[in-house]
């Protein structure tokens, strides 16, 4: 899941990149208000992690733009403010979470898989398609009381597939999932990790739609469950 | 004297014992002017009776016609025997012969001259008047004792005493009372003072305070402002600075955790070099609030020994050329021959270190810093200039608050307390941060100082 991370510390920043990365996440990061802006424009994020104290204004600024010209993109605030007072003006403000300075990544990346669960409208950590039970959380399948484990980048593409059944997502669209991570994303990247995840899973799981991309394959039985 | 109301106390007390006894004085000098003149006029006319009585007697008088001044009438006010035997008289023919006298009248003749005369008889001040009949070849001589006469202003002035000191120390009560009374509301305002918590700095209520102490009032008011204002700041400051100090140390966690996390050699050494910035980060950053702090409490700065100005420049130079190389920007110092000692190097280096590392920090690699010390008659200049971005127009009016940062700061590395500083520092030496784009690109910042000692 491609997520914007709008934080002005480089360190910070860069740790929030590789760390929700490590974690499954795809992060683009942007340093100022404006930027933060300008990428929203471009969209494609599934979630949004915002600071507060910017150097071109505040977040909670942003947030209320974004709820007033009705955004539904779920918001975690990141700030060194953790007062009560602070929080309840920020959850007021329209953010769907709450994290205090300093944080612990793994906290943030559960409270990011459930704010983007319940986005989905999803009460359960795990999501199920065609027989098969993928669990953001440790980026493991289940299918037929089978456990199958996956690579970080198999399994963003497929969650990427799974999040939107019946869609054809495009080659670059996958690659952006997989943009940010560490290392060039290379040509063939996709292909080479499609390939896997057929080995692992069945040629039919995944369709490569010629000229256009790749979708789920149609359900062999029981279809997408809730 | 430290208490107000002792010495207010004294004061009106000695003030009311001076007046009364300054009446006291009064009333016996003008009681015993006017006894005088009633008594000498008694005295006159007592003469005058005896010697009417004398010719209406034919001429001489019976050797008893004296006695009739005994049975004048006494003073009726005074009917006590202290003032029996008033008066006594003789009546003494020209012939140098004693005609009569009154029962207890001296021997011999009371006065030489005619009008009134003083004789002393036997230890007795006399008070005479000799009035002459010349048709009856007598003089009437008639007196009463100066003894009499000092008892009677004695006793109209002790009786004017005697009820006065019994007031005297009721009087006393009454003032003490009195000043008590009216240094209440200096009771009072002390009372709310020192009943006051320490965290209550709101202003003390003006109405219904008396007119003399609403000037304290209004300057303790003033005062509880500056210092609520004073606190503010440092509470703003002190909440800002651990705010800011929690950021870069989330940064730092989440890098160990990704180190931790990694699944190869290559992110963990990532992880470790961005922790190894983040700890240079923070550290400039803890620097800086101490800078700042020293830069408000100038009074400890000003303590220290006068430096040389550039020499303070040259250290901060030295200090600083190890970032300026890894940034790759040149560093060029004129110094010339502007000798200035600064008596505040404390606050000097910290101002000129973050102007000098604002400008190696913003400058491209490969450019050059310029840092210049020059004084003239009355100021000493030091000049930065950098190839910079320079300051945008919008940003400009607020670089120097704190933990400002322009939307434009280098890769938001700033903690935006730089300027901040050297405008404090600045302010504390008397002197002035001028910022100003340069000509030809980037910025030219500039401390001027007064040349002379401060």
């Amino acid at each position: 899941m491609r997520l914007l991370i709008v934080e002005d510390d480089p360190v910070l920043s860069d740790g929030l990149g590789v760390g929700l990365g490590l974690s499954g996440f795809t992060a683009d990061s942007v340093g100022t208000l404006a930027d933060a802006r300008a990428a929203l424009e471009g969209g494609g994020f599934a979630g949004m992690v915002l600071d507060i104290m910017l150097p071109d204004g505040s977040g909670l600024d942003l947030l209320a733009e974004l709820r007033s010209r009705g955004s539904r993109i779920p918001v975690l605030l990141l700030t060194a403010r953790d007062q009560v007072r602070d929080r309840v003006c920020g959850l007021d403000a329209g953010a769907d979470d709450y994290l205090g300075k300093p944080f612990d990544l793994a906290e943030l990346a559960a409270r990011l898989r459930a704010m983007l669960r319940r986005q989905e409208g999803r009460a359960s950590a795990v999501i199920a398609w065609n027989g098969l039970e993928l669990d953001p959380a440790t980026m493991r399948g289940r299918r037929n009381g089978d456990d199958i484990p996956f690579s970080r980048r198999e399994f963003a593409i497929l969650q990427a597939l799974i999040e939107h059944p019946g869609a054809i997502l495009a080659k670059p669209v996958l690659e952006e999932r997989l943009y940010g991570w560490q290392g060039e994303v290379e040509s063939n990247t996709v292909e080479v990790h499609i390939h896997k995840l057929r080995a692992k899973l069945g040629t039919t799981f995944i369709e490569t739609v010629r000229g256009a991309g790749y979708r789920l394959g149609k359900p062999a039985e029981n279809g997408r469950k809730g | 004297m430290t208490s107000i109301r002792k010495r207010l106390f004294i004061i009106l007390l000695a003030a009311t014992g001076v007046i009364w006894l300054s009446a006291v004085a009064w009333i016996q000098h003008s009681t015993r002017t006017e006894v005088g003149h009633v008594l000498d006029r008694r005295l006159q006319e007592s003469a005058q009776m005896v010697a009417s009585l004398i010719r209406r007697n034919g001429g001489m008088p019976g050797p008893d016609a004296a006695t009739l001044v005994d049975k004048a009438p006494a003073l009726s006010d005074m009917g006590r025997h202290d003032y029996a035997r008033q008066l006594i008289c003789q009546v003494w023919g020209f012939d140098g012969q004693l005609k009569s006298e009154s029962d207890g009248a001296p021997s011999g003749q009371l006065a030489e001259q005619e009008g009134f005369s003083e004789r002393e008889v036997d230890g007795e001040v006399w008070r005479v008047y000799t009035h002459i009949d010349a048709e009856l070849g007598i003089r009437v001589m008639v007196g009463d004792a100066h003894s009499m006469r000092d008892r009677l202003v004695h006793g109209v002035v002790m009786g004017l005493l005697t009820p006065a000191m019994l007031i005297l120390p009721l009087l006393a009560a009454l003032i003490w009372l009195s000043v008590r009374g009216g240094l209440a509301p200096l009771d009072r305002l002390a009372r709310t003072l020192a009943y006051r918590p320490a965290t209550d700095l709101g202003p003390l209520p003006e109405n219904g305070a008396p007119s003399e102490l609403r000037p304290m009032i209004e300057a303790l008011n003033g005062l509880f402002h500056r210092v609520e204002g004073l606190r503010e700041r440092e509470r703003s400051f002190t909440a800002f600075a651990a705010h800011e100090l929690k950021t870069p140390l989330a940064g730092l966690k989440t890098q160990a955790q990704v180190a931790t996390l990694a699944p190869d050699a290559a992110t963990r050494e990532r992880a470790l070099a961005q922790i190894a910035r983040g700890v240079d980060r923070t550290d400039r950053m803890v620097r800086q609030l101490l800078d700042m702090t020293a830069a408000e409490n100038a009074i400890d700065a000003a303590q220290t020994p006068a430096q040389d100005g550039a020499r303070i420049l040259a250290e901060v130079a030295d200090e600083l050329a190890g970032l300026a190389q890894v940034r790759g920007v040149a560093l060029h110092l004129e110094t010339g021959a502007a000798e200035w000692r600064s008596p505040q190097a404390a606050l000097l280096a910290p101002a000129l270190r973050n102007l000098l590392e604002n400008a190696i920090l913003a400058s491209p690699s490969g450019a050059g810093v310029e840092a210049r010390l020059t004084r003239d008659q009355e100021t000493v200049r030091f000049s930065v200039l950098d190839r910079g971005p320079g300051i945008s127009e919008a940003d400009r009016p607020h670089v120097t608050e704190r933990f400002y940062r322009g939307s434009a700061s280098p890769s938001g590395s700033g903690s935006g307390l730089g300027l901040s500083i050297v405008a404090a520092a600045v302010e504390a030496m008397g002197g002035e941060l001028r910022l100003a784009a340069r000509e030809g690109g980037g910025e030219r910042a500039e401390l001027v100082l007064p040349a002379a000692r401060p």
